[in-house]
């Protein structure tokens, strides 16, 4: 179904972005993660790429939020895969706090590697995609980007950002055939909500259960191959924002 | 100096006629807008062999070219 494509999956050594990265590759797809800082992880990610799916698989270690870093990875890649198709935005850190008590710094690094870190890689991808006349961006956003969350003001607006980001991308670049939609996964189990196993919002989800990453990755194929779908924001979410 | 490179292409995108592109043709009249300028800039840089980043607005076919050759140094 992707053969023939490459797909780059921001923060691909773990969690939803590792499941992305696997699962696109099990269509078919070439695959370049980059990550932050887990190369054991990385390499593993790229490992199973090449021997459960016999796809092309590389690592870049690279900060999203670098501007000039990012350039440079793009232009790696672009060295590797000869182009890319697919963009999967799905780096994101948090640094949850009350508001008033948050850190600048901590407002700070969130809204540089969630937002600002999708603007960069969406920024240096785009040449690769206007000269293919065609493209897909995901974004991975979040219900926090919608609802809301007490303790994340900067984690919530660096998600509802790209919620924006995604629309006007869409917008923007639809007449070059480029398509970008955004997933907002509910509470998906790892790393990252390994601290909400007591969030009160989980007994309102009304699927009744935590998702997994298997779920958005699912998300993320539909998305992949939906040719007549962008400007959409996809709750994956067991129900819980609707 | 890119004149004829640039006239090509837009003859090649537009289907019009290349005789009947000018320095001073606008980009605009030629039914090219802002985004196909970007991609016509791509395309030269792959023809040409150049990169450059385009920061700025293009009106004219002259304008385009002048930007090029500024960025070549």
């Amino acid at each position: 179904m992707l053969k023939g494509k490459t797909a780059i999956i921001t923060g691909g050594s773990r969690g939803i972005g590792k499941a992305i990265a696997c699962k696109l590759a099990s269509m078919g797809a070439d695959i370049a993660v980059i990550y932050a800082g887990n190369t054991e992880a990385a390499e593993k990610v790229c490992r199973e790429c090449r021997e459960a799916y016999g796809r092309s698989a590389k690592a870049y270690q690279c900060d999203v939020s670098d501007f000039a870093a990012v350039k440079e990875t793009v232009g790696r890649i672009k060295a590797d895969f000869g182009t890319a198709h697919i963009l999967v935005n799905n780096a994101g850190i948090t640094r949850d706090g009350l508001l008033a008590m948050m850190k600048e710094e901590d407002y700070d690094a969130v809204l540089d590697t969630n937002l600002k870190g999708a603007f960069n890689m969406i920024r240096h991808c785009a040449g690769l995609f206007i000269r293919n006349r065609g493209g897909c961006i995901i974004n991975i956003t979040s219900v926090a980007g919608i609802m809301g969350n007490a303790g994340q003001c900067n984690y919530s607006a660096s998600k509802a950002g790209l919620v924006g980001l995604t629309k006007s991308v869409a917008r923007e670049l639809a007449p070059k055939g480029i398509r970008c939609n955004a997933i907002a996964p509910g509470f998906i189990a790892t790393d990252m909500t390994d601290n909400q196993a007591d969030n009160p919002l989980l007994e309102r989800i009304p699927l009744g259960r935590m998702g997994g990453t298997g779920d958005v990755a699912e998300a993320a194929a539909y998305l992949a191959t939906a040719a007549y779908v962008t400007g959409v924001v996809l709750r994956v979410d067991g129900g819980i924002a609707m | 100096m890119y004149f004829d490179a640039i006239a090509r292409i837009v003859s090649e995108r537009t289907g019009c006629d290349i005789a009947d592109i000018r320095p001073e043709s606008k980009f605009a009249e030629l039914g090219i807008d802002s985004l196909d300028t970007v991609e016509l800039l791509m395309n030269l840089e792959d023809e040409i062999g150049i990169e450059i980043e385009l920061d700025r607005k293009v009106e004219t076919i002259n304008d385009l070219d002048q930007f090029i050759q500024s960025r070549q140094g």
